[in-house]
């Protein structure tokens, strides 16, 4: 297993256990399906499945430091076809596949452009779909099929060097702002050997996950992370586990799960969504860490999730937090296994109106509970700065900035962009403060909007909604609202129409949530209709983003 | 309970905790997931509203949106167990 204190012992990612270990009869990984038998595959199967597409892949025309892009279906053909590409030193980036809501030509055309922008050598996608997207993108495409009929006995295996690209992972959003972010093997291998020791990650351990497997969090911790250390990965789609979340509590029953790595709307999720007799002897005992990240962490969706299956053995020390990015490969900071993360009440009001966090009591009138993302891992260092790069003492609120040994070599033809400021630190763009190296994020410092764990830029889906016939074109503001039920920011619009017709407003709503759902890939939860002239503007004629939540809020009385 | 009231309890449901606008009228075929007025997440609370509330338990492969798209395909399912 990887460690700080055997670190040269991996000089890629194919030194990872799974390939290299002699005991092949144990699970790589074990995948799970709604309604069809759980498929564990051994370490030997996985070596021999990986072996067969890295084959297929070199007969298709595929080389050493190609990129290619994996749109497919969550399953172990992804997985596959991305150890396979690894094999023989192409580059593979896991990719969203097209879904049932989403508008087909909106999907292809994204694809077609990334293909420009990113020089793409090849699409891996589901047999369906090869044929159709085929015609629309400047590449070639190949369903599984296809693949796998291209197997021959023997691949050229590639050796890699560890300063090379090892993968891209590819920012969400829109394609104009898609960066992929180019991680090396040795980037990769220094986060894993970081992170396991500050996770005490051990022989014993079992991962499982729901986590799609294009986001960070999913590509790294529940996908990467346990097949180089040789932990058993237990593995389910993220659509089955949406509608059954009680998937993912039968899983970490059934195997003995040990880690699972959660965004806080999760909690809230399986708190609220999962039906009594569903839970029926399921036991949370096994567990060491549900890690909760990749959007603000709320202390009551961890109490909301605590109360409710505390009786299957869940403890409140279960429940830790990481702070991560994917230009740092992942993780920059853990909060203790087996402890209760510390709890920071802070005046609401003067972090407002002085950026410090400012101590109060739990009954203060302006009391508001952060929950510390824990200290860095090891080779990882954060500092907070102001608006003129000054590095800031604890408490008070700055831009996180972050340097490590594991971040990205760069953004993939992406040379306007330097993910760097001069002295090599990266910044994150997240707001927030230090207490004794415990870091509390408040925020992110521009509008992002983050909805489930998915990164929603604001800009993206008023431009949709201009497009809307009855829209004021320009006159559409989105915005997220913290919803305590849900745990997640949702996502509103306010909109400014002529009509006044109750018909036509109703038509409308239907067509703004329409629209969205068909060109972007979440759901607008609030559309509020309003007359000319209700929106904020700057006085540069802008559209006030946060002026305009205040009095939607004030209005609707949110 | 009759079809008329389970549909009215559940066409306010649907408006007031899953499309989050009270004075929404939904029709009986619109296309309630397809059509954006409800996220993905609401298919499994509306899986656990019917166990509360009718104390049916309504299987994982029929909690699809194919099956469960409008409000007389919910009613519908809804109705089956009810009435079994």
């Amino acid at each position: 297993m990887l460690k700080l204190s055997n670190r040269d012992s991996f000089q890629t990612l194919l030194s990872a256990v799974t390939l290299t270990s002699d005991d092949d009869q144990k699970p790589a990984l074990i995948y799970i399906e709604s309604g069809v038998d759980d498929v564990v595959v051994t370490r030997a199967d996985f070596k021999q499945a990986i072996q067969n597409y890295a084959s297929g892949l070199q007969q298709m025309g595929v080389s050493e430091r190609d990129l290619v892009i994996l749109a497919h279906t969550q399953n172990l053909e992804s997985i596959y076809a991305f150890w396979g590409a690894l094999l023989i030193g192409a580059i593979p980036s896991m990719f969203p596949t097209l879904t049932e809501k989403l508008d087909r030509d909106i999907y292809m055309n994204s694809m077609s452009e990334l293909v420009n922008i990113s020089d793409v050598r090849a699409i891996l996608t589901t047999d369906d779909f090869a044929q159709e997207l085929s015609a629309r993108v400047n590449c070639p495409v190949y369903g599984s099929q296809t693949l796998l009929e291209s197997v021959s006995d023997a691949y050229q295996p590639y050796i890699a060097n560890a300063d090379e690209v090892a993968f891209l992972q590819h920012s969400s959003g829109t394609t104009g702002l898609q960066k992929g972010v180019a991680l090396s093997h040795r980037a990769v291998l220094n986060q894993v050997a970081s992170y396991s020791d500050a996770l005490q990650l051990n022989g014993s351990d079992v991962v499982v996950s729901w986590l799609p497997l294009y986001h960070d969090m999913g590509l790294i911790a529940g996908f990467l992370m346990p097949l180089i250390q040789g932990v058993p990965l237990v593995l389910m789609s993220p659509f089955d586990w949406v509608k059954s979340p009680a998937m993912l509590l039968r899983a970490i029953s059934d195997h003995q799960g040990t880690l699972c790595w959660l965004p806080n709307f999760a909690y809230n999720h399986m708190a609220r969504r999962i039906r009594k007799r569903d839970v029926d002897g399921i036991s949370l005992a096994s567990m060491r860490a549900f890690i909760n990240c990749s959007e603000p962490v709320h202390a009551s969706s961890h109490q909301l999730f605590h109360d409710k299956y505390s009786h299957l053995g869940l403890s409140g020390e279960q429940l830790t937090v990481s702070y991560a990015m994917a230009e740092n490969t992942f993780a920059v900071s853990q909060t203790p296994i087996g402890t209760t993360p510390i709890i920071d009440i802070i005046n609401r009001l003067e972090l407002e109106q002085s950026l410090k966090a400012v101590p109060v009591s739990e009954d203060h009138e302006y009391a508001l509970v952060k929950v510390s993302c824990g200290k860095t891992i090891p080779n990882t260092h954060i500092k907070v700065v102001d608006a003129d790069g000054k590095t800031l003492a604890d408490r008070q609120v700055g831009e996180l900035l972050v340097t490590s040994d594991c971040m990205l070599t760069e953004y993939h033809k992406r040379d306007d962009l330097n993910p760097f400021d001069a002295d090599g630190w990266y910044k994150t763009g997240d707001r927030g403060y230090l207490v004794d190296g415990e870091i509390f994020v408040i925020g992110r410092s521009k509008d992002l909007i983050i909805n489930a764990g998915k990164n929603v830029y604001p800009q993206d889906l008023e431009s949709v909604i201009n497009g809307v016939d009855g829209v004021h074109p320009g006159r559409a503001v989105v915005f997220g609202v913290y919803d305590e039920k849900e745990g997640t920011e949702l996502i509103a619009v306010v909109a400014e129409v002529d009509t006044e017709d109750e018909v036509e407003r109703k038509s409308i709503f239907q067509n703004i949530k329409q629209a969205i759902v068909t060109q972007t890939t979440v759901t607008i939860h609030f559309v509020h209709l309003v007359g000319e002239k209700w929106l904020i503007k700057t006085s540069s004629g802008k559209i006030a983003r946060a002026a305009n939540r205040d009095k939607w809020l004030n209005e609707t009385g949110r | 309970m009759d079809e008329a009231t389970v549909r009215e309890k559940v066409r306010q449901y649907i408006a007031r905790e899953l499309i989050r606008d009270e004075s929404y009228q939904i029709d009986d075929e619109e296309g309630i997931i397809t059509g954006g007025l409800m996220d993905s997440f609401s298919l499994a609370e509306l899986a656990v509203y019917c166990e509360e509330e009718f104390d049916i338990y309504i299987p994982d492969p029929d909690l699809t949106v194919e099956k469960m798209n409008t409000l007389n395909q919910i009613i519908a399912r809804i109705m089956r167990d009810i009435e079994s």
